[in-house]
């Protein structure tokens, strides 16, 4: 690809536009943020991150969306590869469908998972006589964060998969090695920066899940209360700050993955 | 390769079908398709059904009164007129930003791109805590706002803001992808065949990134239908005004009224589900015509 | 050309959101900012006044509703939620928004009668059907084995009266005993497994979703649960003793100057203290303020002793900061429960 910009015209315009929209809706917002969080003093802001409800409701976002993204990143792999690479009925309606978890309300999400795993539940009534709690415990909230993320985890991974060259692949197999060294020499290096895009973006919109997850946990406070509605709580109480100082945690946390897993693909030679 | 790779729409010819060689064994192909289908199932399918089921639970009178309902149509309304803001404004920034950032390379473009997708990692808590931040009677513009008379938040001004916020990025990732994809080559040969700037770009880059465009809109649409967290912190609750749908099914299983409120969930997936209808139905109709230029 | 027109138009569109919206209006509007549980009482109250005032003054006006969580409300008022009442689920509500907004006068609760409280309640207990766990009293909460249901104080206005009702009541059986007490609240605590963040959803907690054995709520509200929920049969238990839950309502002075609204807001507010309205109030299982129309109605109300907030805490500036606040006695028992 070329790289001297100038040649192709449009530049200028196309990037005032985008420099234009995104700090006008989304820099000066979070600079909002970032006034309130520097306004604070630093006693403040560490006695809001370090007190052990803070921590617990941390841990408790951090944690399930990090399990959420694992499994939800597997299941990704394992979806892109079915729709790409078989054929079966309906696969195109059943591909399309897979997008339907953005148009969700997170609190209808929230309620019919409920409805299914809740211990009046379809399915709950009978995991829970079998001594399976889903609903007001840590399972619930990551199947939670795992349908709000399910896009974000399968389309990353099924956009590479579909552009993949298949004669590399051909090739090693054609050279006597069995389909399995095949994908892990060929087909899973080319789609490691997808994985983790892929894992970076569900675990990005796990941290932040709220209207789902309040629907399905017990929200008790040091125990299974999440970080944004620990945020909301604080902002009841008129603290603003440690509302903010708390938002900022969560933002870098899934900044940093999402700058890091951005960073390892840039600097991977593109093929 | 694209550095970013994004949501991508459907399905193209995956090559196993045509490829012997990359046949997997049958075994695992069969136990691929079921667990895959297991977890659809347990976690996307069942769910929704629950939505349908408890909808028309009592038959589909009580869910035709509760769609009739003045603050249901209110609510419908103010969705669609958000939506209708948002998706056109989003999508003209994403073909800027596509442009800007997929078809030239610059210092600084990567932390543009990560700018750009902010949005998706902040929770729609702090989204909405954001405008309130900026527009609350105690915030920056605040009482210069109010001294002027003009209503950004707990008005649908406000919805929009926060809607534009949480789908800021969808539309933009496409095209950034796609656009990269495509390089510049069609471009540069429309330009040194004596085509015009805007020409170019109006018949050249637009046409080859319009599956991208459309699924980013309906992706967008259905995002910006159906947001929940940030609305609420700047919505104000005002029935019959500054509810959208999602917040009126709120409202709804608040009052108990569980029937309606699922019928209202149902109402508000089916919108949803009629744009990815219509973008899939495109998809084929144009794969299934003429040859798809694939660059 | 073409894309030249379509981009000022999207400059156009990107501007118009920030006009100013045209104010002519063919109704008076006046917002009500309630908390939850009144949705179904305003909803038939305001179409009586709506009648009242176009009969009296020839004007046509539109009420217009706002529920949410009391502190919710509160704060969004204080963010710029353009009220012209409120109409909250405790009085702190209102003075914060007095005291940090400067929206009314600091002495707002004498300007109407009775506190500026047109209907009261308490705090009672709703049960399965039967009983079966044999829930007579608050002491039954601290039983083992029993669930308890009720919404988070910190973000529910109901719930801080579920908790004062509790902490009155074990305040009153351990002879002041401070230490006691917060074993006795502690253990009751140790009984919650789900802290909603609203009484409503509390409610649907217990009622739809079927967890707990009984829920700590409003009267009124335990009554609209019973006949809500029918057919699984909630009875309700009144304790001996609980506490006057006085939810107070307030026009806001420079809400209603900006708007040309005060009079029509002063006349809504006293409405609600009139026999038609307190007729209404009585239906909804509120208790109505004046006397005779509660007399009427008092067989729909359970007989216990009720003790007002002021009588058994001083005030609510001294109850939140005791209670409510960072370190306070609830805080208190969450930490007993956690490291249970």
């Amino acid at each position: 690809m070329a790289s001297r910009p100038g040649r192709l015209p449009g530049f200028p315009l196309s990037l005032s536009l985008t420099l234009l929209w995104l700090s006008g809706l989304v820099l000066l917002p979070l600079c909002a943020l970032l006034a309130l969080a520097l306004r604070t003093d630093p006693a403040t802001w560490l006695h809001t991150l370090t007190e052990p409800r803070t921590l617990a409701a941390c841990r408790l976002s951090l944690g399930s969306a990090l399990l959420a993204a694992l499994l939800d990143t597997a299941a990704g792999l394992g979806l892109a590869w079915a729709l790409t690479r078989y054929r079966f009925p309906l696969q195109g309606w059943i591909d399309s469908t897979i997008d339907l978890p953005l148009a969700l309300p997170t609190a209808v999400a929230g309620i019919s998972l409920g409805a299914v795993y809740g211990a009046k539940g379809w399915v709950g009534g009978w995991l829970e006589a079998h001594g399976m709690k889903v609903i007001y415990s840590q399972a619930g909230i990551v199947l939670a964060m795992m349908l709000v993320s399910l896009p974000f985890a399968v389309r990353p991974i099924q956009a590479v998969l579909r552009d993949l060259d298949p004669h590399a692949e051909e090739a090693a197999v054609s050279l006597g090695g069995s389909r399995w060294r095949a994908f892990f020499t060929v087909v899973l290096p080319a789609l490691r920066p997808a994985i983790a895009t892929a894992f970076a973006l569900s675990f990005a919109k796990s941290v932040g899940e709220y209207g789902s997850v309040i629907f399905v946990s017990s929200n008790l406070p040091g125990r299974s209360e999440i970080a944004p509605l620990l945020i909301m709580t604080r902002l009841e109480e008129f603290n603003y700050e440690a509302a903010a100082a708390i938002a900022m945690l969560l933002l870098f946390a899934s900044l940093s993955v999402l700058i890091l897993v951005t960073a390892l693909q840039v600097r991977r030679p593109s093929d | 390769m694209a550095a970013l790779a994004p949501i991508q729409p459907g399905l193209r010819a995956g090559p196993s079908v045509e490829r012997p060689a990359l046949r997997d064994p049958w075994w695992f192909r069969a136990s691929l398709l079921g667990a895959c289908a297991l977890f659809l199932i347990a976690v996307l399918a069942l769910p929704l059904a629950a939505v349908l089921v408890e909808a028309f639970r009592r038959g589909i009178g009580p869910a035709m009164k509760a769609w009739s309902d003045p603050d249901t149509k209110a609510a419908a309304w103010l969705t669609l007129r958000t939506a209708a803001w948002v998706v056109p404004l989003n999508a003209a920034f994403g073909i800027a930003a596509g442009y800007a950032l997929g078809k030239f390379r610059f210092r600084g473009r990567t932390l543009l791109i990560a700018l750009i997708d902010l949005p998706l990692s902040v929770s729609p808590v702090i989204a909405g805590m954001l405008f309130v931040l900026l527009f609350g009677a105690q915030g920056w513009f605040g009482p210069w706002l109010r001294d002027h008379g003009i209503k950004i938040l707990f008005a649908p001004t406000g919805i929009v803001l926060a809607t534009l916020f949480v789908t800021f990025p969808i539309v933009a990732r496409e095209l950034i992808a796609v656009m990269e994809a495509r390089g510049r080559d069609q471009e540069e040969a429309a330009l040194s065949l004596g085509a015009g700037a805007w020409t170019t770009f109006r018949r050249v880059t637009l046409p080859s990134a319009r599956w991208a465009l459309l699924h980013g809109i309906v992706l967008c649409n259905a995002r910006a239908m159906g947001d929940f967290g940030a609305v609420s912190v700047v919505s104000g609750h005002i029935r019959g005004e500054t509810n959208t749908l999602p917040l009126h099914i709120e409202v709804l299983y608040g009052e108990y009224q569980f029937q309606a409120a699922f019928a209202v969930a149902f109402l508000l997936i089916l919108m949803a589900v009629v744009t990815i209808v219509l973008k899939h139905w495109f998809e084929l109709r144009a794969a299934s015509g003429a040859a798809e230029e694939l660059a | 050309m073409r894309l030249k027109t379509t981009l000022l138009l999207a400059l156009l569109m990107a501007a118009a959101p920030f006009a100013p919206r045209a104010t002519a209006q063919k109704a008076q509007e006046l917002l009500n900012v309630s908390y939850d549980p009144t949705r179904e009482l305003y909803g038939a109250i305001n179409p009586l006044f709506e009648a009242q005032w176009k009969q009296d003054h020839g004007a046509a006006l539109t009420l217009k509703q706002s529920h949410g969580g009391s502190g919710k409300q509160a704060r969004s008022v204080l963010d710029g939620l353009e009220a012209d009442v409120v109409t909250l689920a405790l009085a702190q509500d209102i003075d914060v928004i007095s005291e940090k907004g400067k929206l009314l006068p600091q002495d707002w609760q004498s300007r109407l009668p009775n506190n500026s409280c047109p209907y009261v309640s308490t705090v009672v207990l709703l049960v399965r059907k039967g009983n079966p766990k044999a829930i007579a009293d608050w002491d039954d909460l601290a039983r083992p084995g029993i669930q308890v249901i009720t919404p988070n104080p910190k973000t529910s206005g109901g719930a801080r009266w579920n908790y004062l009702a509790l902490w009155s009541h074990a305040s009153r059986k351990f002879g002041g005993d401070e230490k006691k007490t917060q074993g006795f609240v502690d253990s009751v605590f140790r009984n919650v497994p789900v802290l909603d963040t609203g009484a409503r959803g509390a409610t649907n907690t217990f009622a739809q979703r079927g967890a707990g054995d009984v829920l700590i709520g409003w009267e009124n509200e335990a009554w609209l649960a019973k006949a809500e929920f029918a057919d699984q049969g909630f009875e309700i238990v009144y304790p001996k003793e609980s506490i006057l839950a006085e939810p107070p309502v307030a026009w806001l002075d420079a809400n209603v100057k900006r708007h040309g609204t005060a009079e029509v807001a002063e006349a809504y507010l006293r409405f609600l203290y009139t026999p038609a309205a307190q007729e209404v109030i009585a239906k909804h299982h509120f208790r109505p303020s004046d006397r005779q129309v509660f007399e009427k109605h008092a067989k729909e109300f359970g007989d216990l002793k009720l003790r007002t907030l002021n009588e058994e805490f001083g005030s609510w500036a001294k109850a939140h900061a005791k209670h409510f606040a960072e370190g306070g006695t609830f805080d208190h028992t969450q930490v007993v429960a956690g490291t249970n």
